[in-house]
């Protein structure tokens, strides 16, 4: 499935070169410590997507090594492959000069590996000391000693410059700065010699990331090393000591010295594509007629987007490039109704809708696949008919009586036009594949009426045939005077697809323009907040 | 993995392929559907296909078999008498048909994603509000109006305390019983209440062709629950709210809404059974239906329904109700205590239970092994 790479000369690095030849370069001081962890050669897969395919990654004691990749490089693949949720299929890890195999996420943890996930894993209702023991509290007879796991809380709070926690106060009061704190606690109480973070700044304010690096430093003064993920390249170059590049689940480039190595350089192996996507081509005319079919102005939810304006017209495709957590999904939905707009207002051809009513925008003829195909989309049990169905099966019924017949041949005219399969419509969704999923949630849309379709990641966990497919769909339906706005965090999916894009960074519309205009470069500087060194066009 | 490969780059005549909008009435599609009709609708009932398959209370009814076979060979003396046999088979199905129309509501609150703890209240608070003087003074057309309207009222409060107040419907439901037994007991005054009715107490006497009128009420509140579920938009609605919400309501469905309605039949349910009980003990009380809630709870898990939402069926529901009667019934003919009794029922919902998380591992076991093959 996945074609070998050599299609992109850009980088004109081979890939065993990358690899191995800026070993050699690292500064010997940076990395002083023993190497604690070895991956060779890991690949993991799942139906329909190999995940990791072929990643390397050293990570030497006392030193922070960051982890660089795209959405969906399979960052978070590796990151569950080493705390062991997750089994390679192939592949050797090797820790602490030994061979291993963690099977689940107890036998990683005593190994000594500690992963602080984005979303705090911390009960909210227990005490700070009760969190950082949880699961191996001291004990006596059976009973906690309670005691004793305060005092060595403490311990471990004051080895981390946070001694003024008291281990007694509830985590729910504390604030999200002093939760991070309390899973670091957590880690060390494991006495974890490797700390895994996956994202930590991305729930910090501004302020408080200074902080993070300081207690980072404490940590790797004691000899603990640290995998650091982060988009944000600044804080790359502020902490980290050596940098490794995945990327469609490979590693690209491995050990570059974190505060050297160019912008250009690390982008540029994030971003080199071993598939090529096949995009539909852009009509000529590339002036839609009409007037406007969507129009947003001055849209706004505290803390998550702001005074966002835009337009859609009709069989214009119009996409959303941004990170997760830019606001793109929340946005989408609040056009949609499904969240209310503190401010701002959207209209459907000319009328305002009511705001934070889905009902309405249906009725207006918006619809949506959302992020979420399984949890927010889809009847899992129910039959493909049924689901593809969910939206429109009242349009089907006779005074209020559903008729299965009209919606298993609505629904197979559906299926033969998205050339769905397995073709049998009343088999449970949950059979299909995800391409073939996504299928029938975009295919809900194409049987009402339909102005005006808002796509979220529309081709996740999709294959790569599959993902042809679904771009041909949709490009067909803007042909036929649908208009569509999508968002993604495939950047080349943005600009391959679009007629014009909008570039969402912390909940603000930074760049707007055709989607010829921009490159993959540009927008990945544009989305990575305050990355670009050498000057960005604004 | 097969999808992969075929059709990635040979799509430009898609367009030409896709279904034009056009209002859902179409000449080809219906004919398309009645060509359906023949070839996959007519054995729909029997293989579920997401929605009430018969295969699915093969089990229910397997049990049902079993306890009549045990009674059998218990009191042989009583069984080789057809007639007594017979007679006994509408004591069972009269037994049943109270918390039968009971259990179609719960059914429906249950798919739907919710609970209802207030049945018992609900029917104890309508039959006590039917058999007041002044509801009496009214008639048999009053008091039955009465009690429908008081089920569909507390049912109404309900859905709106839980869809627009947000309450989880265990603890929304779980006042309502408190209130509503306290309002019943309030309105009677904690007295029996004698309904002088003759033509209300006669519902629970009439035999029409031999068997009692409430069957009939119990079989019709079956079949309507059976077409509402399975053959109406509200149904379908139902499935989608309980199975998935947020898939329901990012589909246009109005979630809140249907909660309320869910919520409204369950306490229109209530008040059928409210006058069905109130004939036949000729009285009310606020004592009345006693736990019904956990009966009919009980009734339409070992039916089948998912206490998370999103599937059951009313057929499965009427055979656990049938099956907790018949185990009554059972205990009854052999001279044995309802302690005894309680026991039984106790280990026949946890063996439902089991059974259900058994069929269901092997069926995704199934699935896994499907996906590695076929896609």
């Amino acid at each position: 499935m996945v074609s070998e790479p050599g299609t992109d000369a850009a980088d004109g690095v081979p890939e065993s070169a990358t690899v191995d030849a800026p070993l050699v370069e690292a500064p010997a001081d940076a990395v002083a410590g023993e190497v604690v962890l070895r991956l060779t050669d890991v690949v993991k897969t799942f139906p329909g997507v190999r995940a990791l395919d072929g990643v390397q990654l050293e990570v030497r004691a006392g030193e922070v090594h960051c982890l660089l990749g795209q959405n969906g490089a399979g960052k978070s693949t590796l990151i569950k492959v080493l705390s062991g949720v997750h089994q390679p299929d192939s592949g050797q890890i090797e820790w602490r000069g030994e061979p291993a195999a963690f099977t689940n996420p107890q036998a990683a943890m005593r190994a000594g590996i500690a992963t602080i996930y984005q979303e705090l894993d911390l009960v909210e209702d227990l005490s700070v000391a009760e969190n950082a023991f949880l699961g191996h509290e001291p004990r006596q007879l059976g009973f906690v000693r309670r005691g004793q796991m305060a005092r060595r809380t403490r311990q471990i709070l004051g080895r981390l410059g946070h001694g003024e926690i008291p281990p007694n106060r509830m985590v729910r009061s504390l604030p999200a700065a002093g939760k991070q704190v309390v899973s670091m606690a957590r880690a060390l109480s494991h006495e974890a010699r490797l700390i895994i973070m996956d994202e930590p700044s991305a729930v910090l304010a501004h302020d408080e990331v200074g902080n993070l690096f300081r207690i980072i430093r404490e940590l790797t003064a004691q000899g603990i090393a640290v995998i650091y993920i982060s988009h944000r390249l600044e804080e790359i170059r502020e902490i980290g000591d050596r940098v490794t590049v995945l990327k469609d689940g490979r590693t690209t480039a491995a050990n570059l010295p974190a505060r050297d190595t160019p912008t250009r350089d690390l982008v540029s192996r994030m971003t080199g594509r071993t598939i090529e996507y096949v995009f539909p081509d852009r009509p000529a005319d590339a002036e839609p007629a009409g007037g406007d079919l969507l129009e947003v102005e001055g849209l706004t939810r505290a803390g998550e987007f702001a005074d966002v304006s835009l337009r859609v017209r009709p069989g214009e495709i119009v996409g959303i490039a941004g990170l997760v957590g830019s606001g793109r999904s929340e946005l989408l939905e609040t056009i949609y109704g499904a969240r209310r707009p503190e401010a701002g207002t959207v209209r459907m051809a000319g009328r305002q809708l009511r705001p934070g009513s889905v009902g309405a925008a249906v009725r207006a003829g918006m619809g949506m696949a959302p992020e979420e195909r399984k949890s927010q989309a889809l009847l899992l049990g129910e039959p493909i008919y049924r689901n593809v169905t969910l939206a429109t099966f009242g349009r089907y019924a006779r005074g209020g009586f559903t008729d299965a017949g009209r919606e298993r041949a609505a629904a197979d005219q559906i299926a033969d036009s998205l050339e769905l399969r397995p073709r049998d419509v009343r088999r449970p969704v949950r059979t299909l594949s995800g391409g073939n999923q996504q299928k029938v949630v975009v295919g809900r849309w194409l049987l009402g009426d339909t102005k005006l379709l808002l796509l979220d990641e529309p081709t996740r966990g999709v294959d790569v045939g599959a993902r042809a497919e679904l771009y041909q769909v949709i490009r067909s339906l803007a042909e036929r005077g649908v208009g569509v706005l999508l968002v993604s965090s495939e950047v080349p999916e943005v600009l391959g697809l679009a007629d014009r894009v909008l570039v969402m960074r912390e909940g603000r519309v930074v760049r707007e323009a055709p989607a010829g205009e921009l490159d993959e470069n540009t927008v990945l500087d544009l989305v990575m907040a305050g990355s670009l060194m050498e000057g960005a066009p604004a | 993995m097969s999808e992969a490969t075929p059709t990635s780059t040979a799509a430009p005549d898609r367009a030409a392929k896709l279904p034009a909008q056009s209002p859902p009435v179409d000449p080809a599609e219906t004919a398309a559907a009645a060509d359906h009709a023949v070839s996959g609708g007519r054995l729909s009932w029997w293989r579920g296909e997401g929605g009430e398959g018969a295969k699915r209370n093969l089990g229910l009814i397997a049990v049902l078999v079993a306890l009549v076979v045990i009674g059998a060979l218990t009191r042989p003396d009583l069984y080789s008498n057809a007639d007594w046999v017979w007679a006994n088979t509408l004591t069972i199905l009269k037994l049943a048909s109270v918390v039968g129309v009971v259990t179609v509501g719960m059914t429906f609150v249950i798919i739907g994603g919710g609970i209802d703890l207030s049945v018992g209240a609900i029917v104890a608070l309508a039959g006590v509000w039917a058999t007041t003087v002044a509801t009496q003074s009214y008639g048999a057309g009053g008091m039955i109006f009465c009690a429908l309207t008081v089920g569909l009222g507390v049912g109404l409060v309900n859905g709106l305390l839980i869809s627009y107040g947000r309450l989880v419907p265990f603890i929304a439901t779980l006042a309502m019983l408190v209130a509503a037994r306290g309002l019943a007991a309030e309105l009677s005054d904690k007295q029996t209440q004698v309904s002088n009715n003759t033509t209300i107490n006669d519902i629970a006497s009439t035999n029409l062709l031999g068997i009692p009128l409430l069957v009939y009420i119990l079989a019709a509140v079956v079949i309507a629950g059976w077409v509402l579920l399975n053959r109406t938009t509200f149904g379908r609605r139902t499935v989608a709210v309980g199975g998935n919400p947020e898939a329901a309501r990012l589909a246009g469905i109005n979630v809140k809404r249907h909660t309320v309605m869910l919520y409204a039949l369950s306490g229109l349910c209530c008040g059928i059974a409210a006058i069905m009980l109130t004939a036949q003990a000729t009285s009310a009380q606020a004592a009345m239906a006693n736990l019904y809630e956990l009966d009919a709870i009980a009734a339409a898990i070992i039916g089948g329904t998912l206490l998370s939402g999103g599937r059951g069926t009313i057929i499965g529901s009427l055979l656990g109700v049938i099956i907790f009667s018949t185990i009554t019934n059972l205990f009854a003919i052999n001279g044995l205590t309802s302690e005894a009794q309680n026991m039984v029922k106790g280990g026949i919902i946890v063996a439902a239970v089991l059974v259900q998380q058994v069929q269901f591992r092997s069926l995704t076991q199934f699935l896994g092994r499907n996906r590695l093959t076929t896609t």
